[in-house]
């Protein structure tokens, strides 16, 4: 294996991210967030709603500029040029931002667009990528979320978790160092989200870099290899789910658990 | 009666023409007013303020003006700056400043009501400046605009008849030579009519098209 030739106290995590602030106005919504995410770890961010947890998200790829802090991905700072000073001008930051993959809660496909073309759109258009190549990969991934029967569908066709299983086709499309999932299945019907969940599980077993913003206990406690609980914008406790779910440290861990967990 | 639809008959090969020019302005017109429309699109929707503030009052000031005085004013009032354009240009260059910025304003209450979610998708994958307009934004604007686009056609092809009084070979000028030359007005004009109709229902035919493939995108 690759990985092993390489000590992990050498390589960079893929995502660093050292004393994040955010406000909007005077709310306050990151206070000094840091917490990494190695290669192939899975990473849930847990919290209660407000806590921050899709602000956090939406700093890693500069959708919302944070205030303060630094986020390095692969060790290379986001947002600002090599010298951490001058920001990015919009196309510095595009490309950043193509390393990154991105799962939405309202999915976010392109309705103008049919499944296939959703998938290879950014891997022609942003990284410049041979289209038969990417057809091609495209092509294997929908087969993978089990969605090859749709690919010359429109987005407006499929189900909300058909169109979450392409959102997470397309975001794999772009060979993504990190793939961040905001409340993937937040807006799917119950009976819906085991599809998604299935195919995540999957994607952290084969050891994707994975962020994943979630409500879905289950998922955290199988498929991460830690979890980080958000509370007011701050980190709470950072720890294995195994302990977090079973004996967590804090009393405010025990609290979130008794709401979320066990209600 | 049938003697003077004789005589519009056999002056066809002169109503073909008033046609061609008839749809060749239109065609020209819309397609220039589309891409210039998109372009003050992207100026009305700008973030700077005196942008957006300049090419609102462009687009005000033409949607005041009306279009035969606009037609006037191109054709005999642009020379006085040293712009001499013949009738034809005339009537094109009136047509599209006309329609530009009402085609602007068409795909800005358009964009203006986009949904979030895919242009933030877009953002995030890496889209920004002109690929994500071009790609992303306008392409979901034409789908949804296009019945507002379709009807603009229908009112640029009948507004190219006034273009008559500046002497255009435009089929409504061509229809009046003829009726006046031979004096079989009912013939004439109802001819005219005949031939604007069936354009108008060929554009028709266009916007219906263009929204089955709307409707299964959506």
């Amino acid at each position: 294996m690759p990985d092993t030739s390489m000590p992990p106290a050498v390589a960079p995590p893929v995502l660093e991210i050292r004393g994040l602030t955010k406000s909007f106005g005077t709310n306050i919504v990151l206070d000094g967030v840091s917490m990494q995410v190695g290669k192939g770890q899975t990473v849930c961010l847990l919290g209660p709603s407000g806590s921050g947890k899709s602000t956090l998200l939406r700093c890693v790829n500069w959708l919302e500029p944070p205030d303060q802090g630094r986020i390095l991905l692969s060790g290379k700072l986001m947002g600002f040029r090599d010298g951490g000073v001058v920001p990015m001008n919009g196309m510095e930051l595009a490309r950043a931002r193509s390393r990154i993959g991105m799962v939405f809660q309202h999915f976010n496909l392109w309705p103008h667009l049919t499944v296939l073309q959703n998938l290879i759109e950014a891997p022609i258009h942003v990284q410049g990528r041979q289209r038969d190549e990417v057809i091609g990969e495209a092509e294997v991934l929908l087969d993978r979320v089990g969605l090859a029967d749709k690919k010359n569908a429109f987005p407006a066709h499929l189900s909300g978790g058909q169109k979450q299983r392409v959102g997470i086709a397309r975001a794999l499309a772009m060979r993504p160092e990190l793939l961040l999932f905001d409340e993937p299945t937040s807006a799917l019907d119950p009976e819906l989200v085991g599809e998604v969940v299935a195919v995540m599980k999957i994607l952290a077993e084969e050891g994707s870099t994975m962020l994943v913003v979630t409500h879905e206990m289950g998922f955290a406690r199988e498929a991460a290899d830690e979890v980080v609980l958000l509370d007011l914008g701050r980190v709470v406790e950072i720890a294995r789910p195994t302990e977090f779910f079973t004996k967590p440290k804090t009393e405010r861990a025990r609290q979130f658990l008794q709401r979320y967990v066990h209600a | 009666m049938i003697r003077e639809f004789a005589i519009v008959w056999a002056n066809s090969g002169q109503l073909l023409n008033g046609l061609l020019n008839t749809a060749g302005l239109a065609v020209l017109g819309m397609i220039l007013s589309v891409l210039l429309g998109s372009l003050l699109a992207v100026l009305l929707m700008a973030r700077s303020r005196p942008v957006s503030l300049s090419a609102q009052a462009f687009v005000d000031l033409f949607r005041c003006v009306p279009f035969l005085l606009l037609a006037y004013l191109v054709y005999f009032g642009l020379p006085s700056l040293g712009l001499n354009f013949d009738n034809w240009t005339s009537g094109l260059v009136a047509i599209v400043f006309y329609n530009t910025a009402y085609m602007a304003e068409i795909l800005r209450g358009v964009w203006r009501g986009l949904p979030r979610d895919g242009i933030e998708a877009a953002t995030a994958f890496g889209f920004q400046g002109w690929r994500l307009f071009l790609r992303i934004i306008l392409p979901q604007v034409f789908l949804i605009a296009a019945p507002m686009m379709g009807n603009q056609m229908i009112q640029i092809i009948k507004d190219t008849a006034f273009l008559s009084i500046i002497a255009v070979p435009e089929l409504t000028h061509v229809a009046s030579g003829i009726q006046s030359q031979y004096y079989v007005p009912f013939a004439a004009f109802l001819a005219a009519v005949l031939l604007y109709w069936m354009i108008c229902s060929l554009v028709e035919a266009g916007v219906f098209a263009v929204e089955r493939l709307a409707r299964e995108r959506r």
